[in-house]
């Protein structure tokens, strides 16, 4: 495979190097064929996908238009305070009828032709259902047996915890907490334990990359002690903290825990910090980016990076918290939607705190914005050549989960998950 | 219309024009000096700043803050090199008073990366407060408030 003959640049198919996942072929990233596939066997179904949280919409009426992979959905709370999903095609002419992007309402309305869905995606309005009264008969109007109750919004299954909202097309889908499973409900509960969130705001990006690109970004604990002088130098994140990796069962969804350790300069006999990233004489000019104050519910670990696969990330770096949405547009590139937020509880210190870490992260963030650049040029090197592979072998081929940093386990579990689920 | 000399426009006028010069120049370290210490700079997209919601895309409040971003921009921040090149429109001036100016100004920054075309990267407008200090006139505060709904992969330099 690594010699291609000129018949074989674009192969029709994913070349894999035996059972194993460790090379991961570069046709998963590049062929809209496996894509739409993706989109069908992971975003539409049996899966979860985070849509928001709780705290966006607080009131009833209130609304979010968001999406579940390539489809937009909107996320309302009803009168009766639940909380729902239905999909913003209006199931007369299939109009995307919903263009804000949040607001308050009592019901939907699609401008076209008035059709008027409840919160809760029930049609319960149809102009000249009836016909229009003209000169004495009766012009038009919906067949007799036209059923309102068949006619609705497409309504997503809904699951809530610890205030983060998720969706499914499928309503056959497992329970949210069977999905997740034990080892990674225990850390969404860490961050999720049902404290009052507090909305701080978005930031959007599309990265010109594949989705998976960003999964795997955070299921790889090589890069940051490398890529991101911020986290070595400061000690946020480096080989050398104390770390745990740990997988669901099926090896789709992962947490990397860490704990910060020491920064500035130790022993030059330290592999970690002879990186070239590592800069022993960088200080920052206002210290208060890093004013980490430890919080109680860390319960340890000063940094927390869950993946759910497929939609969302869910970020714990020291004081900062965010959700990341993915959501894929094509191969070759996603929408990426930071959701910042703190607690209900928190002091104003807090939220200021909070406010200012935010600085790294996002797309314009001292340590996040080199995670966006590297996955665009990761898509350039794979479109030339599908017919390669990436190499993901850090630790070995296996798939299992660590007490260290130095393996891309992380990554051949999800890719093993993917080809299951893929046949392919 | 809020009376301010001809002169002080020109002044604030020049301001602008630097501003826009030498953040295009690739010589990062003239960004921070127009501003006061004491300083906000606020990158922030239009729907967190007209819903009211508190996080920016960047959020700086010290003139030491600037400078790291440059040592950022400089040592730390891997990112595919480009130009950028800022046009801005004529500014408002909202309010004057004894040295101190409140004005606003639309602007679009135009991305260009090597061997691509160039395309509109950001646009939106600055709310500003300019006042005049023994240096000339510089920034309090810059509230820089970007109608692209969507940052075309990432920012590193300053807009």
């Amino acid at each position: 495979m690594d010699r291609p003959t000129l018949d074989s640049v674009f192969p029709a198919l994913p070349v894999w190097n035996g059972p194993g996942t460790s090379r991961i072929p570069f046709l998963a990233y590049t062929s809209d064929e496996l894509h739409r596939r993706e989109l069908e066997r992971f975003f539409y179904k049996g899966h979860w996908c985070y849509v928001g949280l709780e705290a966006e919409i607080p009131i009833p009426g209130d609304f979010k238009r968001t999406a579940v992979g390539e489809r937009s959905v909107i996320l309302v709370r009803a009168q009766d305070g639940s909380v729902h999903v239905v999909e913003n095609v209006c199931a007369h002419r299939g109009m995307s009828f919903c263009r804000e992007r949040s607001g308050n309402r009592k019901d939907f309305t699609c401008p076209y032709h008035q059709w008027n869905y409840s919160l809760q995606g029930d049609l319960q309005g149809v102009p000249f259902r009836r016909g229009v009264k003209q000169d004495g008969k009766v012009n038009g109007g919906m067949p007799a047996d036209f059923k309102p109750a068949e006619n609705g919004l497409t309504k997503l299954k809904v699951a809530t915890r610890g205030g983060v909202v998720f969706a499914s097309f499928d309503h056959d889908v497992e329970p949210l907490e069977d999905f997740l499973g034990p080892t990674i409900l225990r850390w969404f509960d860490r961050l999720f334990d049902g404290r009052a969130l507090k909305l701080y705001g978005y930031n959007r990006q599309r990265i010109p990359g594949n989705w998976k690109l960003m999964q795997e970004n955070i299921k790889d604990p090589y890069h940051p002690g490398l890529l991101h002088t911020w986290f070595v130098t400061f000690g946020l994140w480096r080989a050398d903290n104390k770390s745990q990796l740990v997988m669901d069962s099926r090896f789709r969804h992962a947490a990397m825990i860490s704990t910060r350790g020491s920064s500035g300069a130790p022993s030059q006999e330290l592999q970690v910090t002879r990186v070239s990233s590592f800069k022993a004489d960088m200080k920052l000019e206002d210290p208060r980016f890093l004013d980490i104050v430890g919080e109680e519910w860390w319960g340890g670990p000063t940094a927390v990076m869950t993946t759910i696969f497929p939609s969302v990330i869910l970020q714990q770096q020291v004081n900062s918290v965010s959700t990341r949405h993915i959501q894929p547009d094509g191969h070759g590139a996603f929408d990426f939607v930071w959701t910042h937020f703190g607690f209900a509880d928190d002091s104003e210190d807090m939220t200021q705190r909070r406010l200012r870490q935010a600085n790294l992260f996002g797309p314009a963030g001292f340590v996040s914005a080199d995670d966006g650049e590297v996955i665009e040029l990761s898509q350039q090197g794979f479109e030339q050549k599908p017919f390669h592979r990436t190499l993901a072998e850090l630790g070995g081929t296996d798939v299992a989960d660590a007490d260290h940093m130095v393996t891309e386990t992380l990554i051949r579990g999800m890719y093993r998950y993917w080809r299951e689920v893929m046949e392919a | 219309m809020i009376p301010i000399e001809f002169p002080a426009y020109c002044a604030l006028l020049q301001l602008y024009a630097d501003y826009a010069q030498a953040v295009d120049s690739g010589n990062w370290d003239l960004w921070p000096e127009f501003f006061v210490d004491d300083c906000s700079y606020r990158l922030v997209p239009r729907e967190n700043h007209e819903r009211g919601l508190p996080l920016a895309t960047l959020s700086f409040e010290s003139k030491g803050m600037l400078k790291d971003r440059v040592y950022g921009i400089r040592e730390t921040l891997f990112h595919d090199p480009y130009y950028q090149r800022h046009v801005v429109g004529i500014p408002l001036v909202r309010a004057s008073s004894e040295g101190r100016i409140e004005s606003e100004a639309n602007y679009a920054v135009f991305r260009t990366k090597l061997n691509e075309l160039s395309t509109v990267f950001n646009v939106g407008r600055t709310l500003d407060v300019v006042v005049e200090t023994p240096a000339g006139l510089k920034f309090e505060s810059r509230t820089i408030v970007y109608d692209s709904e969507m940052i075309p992969n990432s920012i590193i330099y300053p807009i």
